[in-house]
């Protein structure tokens, strides 16, 4: 296994914004992660890139490992050889990810620089090489070029060129595409799609868009409120979701030929991290809930697919 | 269309940029001739990317803005003709719910000051009970009268602006955008709401968004925009698509089910700038059936029961 998030813990001062998390991703595999804003996807994705402390956090237990290493052990210059050159971050707005005063091809020329130890010359045909990859056309003139002379899909394209440049094990990816038109999403998702299968890539992907997840994503996990509601292979997941959060989440998305009035969305909001409720965090929201769903955190339960849910009472069979 | 609630006729929007010192003036076709009607009660979505013309077309309609040419008549009468005063009176049959209800808010008004403007605008008081009833429609409570906006979640600020476009007790509301900055599951209780209040108030929406999926989900009828043109008109909700355009947007569009994966036949390429709009039909240079004869010639909207416009239709 590449990545196996275990038990992880993350601290911000006083609070404890996500807890217990456990999930794993193996190369050639994309992996969905989900959830509502404020249910601590991107703190996932900080705490597997080492970034934490940035916002003043911290991993207070559990482990990241990667590659038989538990990054969250490692002190900052031993985790520099892990974080960009083999565990690479793309984030959502491309707009702010390219610094806006240095041209295209140096700004992905220097990846390859600093984690291969090429020099300029193979590090710029090493560039053209990837640009052309994804879709770019005139790779060499657009390596000649500044951000703001290309399309908000051409800088993403960018941004995930210089994140294959030091050719990582993992991509994590955050909401890379929330930004974007739809059409260019596509592109988009359908690159990241390619580049797992051709180069055994693992990708975390980072989305709220159930859409995206069953497009492209082989297995997913359910975050709410900073904890793990479910976590499932996809076909299985959209099926029979055992989590009545995953189902709420589902059913959010229009279908095809669905009647109008039957998207309700999910009543009341995810709670703050400085008032997550008792017991199960989704129960004030959650139709099912009961007395014991107010008093008592659910257990994680292993399902006979390998998946994980955490809930006092799971849905089985058939969706709905 | 018997009795069109609003009938916009050869719309067009130019907008002008530059013209300094030394860079000379540069045009652009915001909104290239557009026609449209919408019913009473009628639900007709806006769907296209961004600067295909959506918003500014919204806005036109509503006479934020002024047409470079064409007109807009509203329940028979000319808005384009209507003197300020008479134009004022008419706005309480309008209005605009907007994208973003963090910036669409004055961050110093207090929730009640926010539903009061629109009756201040037309110097009035908004009457007695008049607020409580508005937060009431949209399902908040009372309370939040003395809240400021940053005191709300995101959701319940799109709620003070869909109050807010209520105030006046309008036949017409806008929806530009409305769910579009907010989470899916918040994004389906404002749409529920919105149908609900529709079904109560008898309101007639332009409902515009980027996201196929939702429009075909909400909207009776369905307009296509691509770089400041319609090209084509869904009849219904679920009818399939004849421009290529909106094939791709449908295949941009995930359905929520791993069966279903779509084979992305990506449309190559992104959409050209308006300001060098290229000659014959602006979709040519990423459609996969464009021919020589749509490189040279614009096809015009066809006068049918399913308006298209493309000399290969599927």
């Amino acid at each position: 296994m590449l990545l196996s998030v275990e038990n992880l813990g993350v601290r911000i001062g006083k609070v404890e914004p996500l807890s217990s998390l456990s999930f794993t991703l193996d190369r050639g595999e994309i992996l969905g992660l989900v959830g509502e804003s404020g249910s601590g996807k991107s703190l996932t994705a900080m705490a597997v890139t080492g970034l934490l402390p940035l916002i003043g956090g911290r991993i207070a237990e559990g482990a990241v490992m990667f590659d038989g290493t538990d990054l969250s052990k490692l002190p900052e210059d031993r985790l520099r050889p892990y974080r960009g050159k083999r565990i690479a971050l793309v984030t959502q707005n491309p707009m702010t990810a390219l610094d806006p005063v240095q041209r295209i091809g140096d700004q992905v020329d220097i990846m390859a620089r600093l984690h291969l130890g090429l020099d300029a010359k193979a590090a710029r045909a090493r560039t053209v090489e990837l640009l052309t990859r994804l879709r770019i056309p005139e790779a060499v003139t657009v390596c000649d070029a500044y951000p703001h002379q290309l399309s908000g899909g051409m800088k993403q394209r960018i941004v995930i060129a210089m994140a294959l440049a030091a050719e990582p094990d993992l991509i994590v990816a955050d909401e890379p595409t929330t930004a974007l038109d739809v059409t260019v999403q596509a592109q988009i998702i359908h690159i990241l799609g390619e580049l797992v299968r051709e180069r055994g890539l693992a990708l975390m992907l980072i989305t709220h868009d159930m859409g995206v997840v069953a497009q492209v994503c082989d297995k997913v996990a359910v975050l709410y409120a900073g904890r793990l509601a479910e976590t499932r292979a996809v076909g299985p997941l959209f099926a029979s979701p055992h989590h009545p959060y995953t189902t709420a989440l589902i059913d959010c998305i229009p279908r095809e030929g669905m009647a109008r009035g039957s998207l309700t969305g999910i009543p009341g909001l995810v709670p703050s991290v400085m008032s997550y409720p008792s017991g199960c965090r989704f129960h004030p929201r959650c139709p099912r809930a009961d007395a014991t769903c107010e008093r008592t955190i659910p257990e994680t339960r292993t399902l006979p697919d390998g998946g994980i849910v955490s809930c006092h009472h799971p849905l089985g069979g058939d969706h709905g | 269309m018997a009795d069109p609630l609003i009938r916009a006729e050869a719309l067009v929007k130019r907008f002008q940029t530059g013209g300094g010192l030394l860079a000379r003036p540069r045009a652009m076709l915001a909104v290239r001739g557009v026609s449209m009607a919408i019913g009473k009660g009628e639900v007709v979505g806006v769907v296209g990317e961004s600067g295909c013309g959506k918003s500014t077309l919204a806005r036109l309609i509503l006479r934020l803005i002024e047409p470079t040419s064409g007109t807009i008549h509203f329940d028979g009468q000319d808005l384009t003709k209507l003197s300020r005063g008479d134009m004022r009176r008419m706005r309480r049959r309008m209005a605009m719910v907007f994208q973003d209800p963090y910036s669409s808010l004055d961050p110093r008004f207090t929730v009640a000051e926010v539903l009061a403007e629109p009756f201040r605008v037309q110097g009035e008081e908004p009457p007695a009970g008049r607020i409580a009833e508005l937060l009431g429609q949209v399902g908040l409570s009372e309370r939040l009268s003395a809240s400021y906006p940053h005191q709300m979640s995101g959701g319940q600020r799109q709620r003070i602006g869909i109050a807010r476009a209520l105030a006046q007790a309008p036949d017409f509301i806008v929806l530009d955008e409305p769910t579009a900055s907010l989470d899916v599951s918040i994004q389906a209780q404002i749409i529920a709401l919105l149908s609900e209040l529709r079904r109560e108030l008898g309101l007639t929406y332009l409902f515009i968004s980027h996201d196929l999926g939702l429009v075909r989900y909400f909207c009776d009828r369905v307009v296509v925009m691509y770089l400041g043109a319609v090209v084509e008109v869904l009849p219904k909700a679920d009818a399939p698509a004849r421009h290529p355009y909106t094939a791709a947007l449908m295949d941009s569009t995930f359905a929520p089910d791993p069966g279903q994966r779509k084979t992305l036949r990506a449309i190559e390429g992104e959409i050209p700038s308006a300001f060098d709009l290229p000659k014959g039909c602006a979709f040519a240079a990423r459609c996969p059936r464009a021919s020589d004869r749509c490189r040279a010639e614009n096809p015009e909207l066809s006068a049918t029961d399913h308006p298209v416009a493309c000399f290969h239709p599927l």
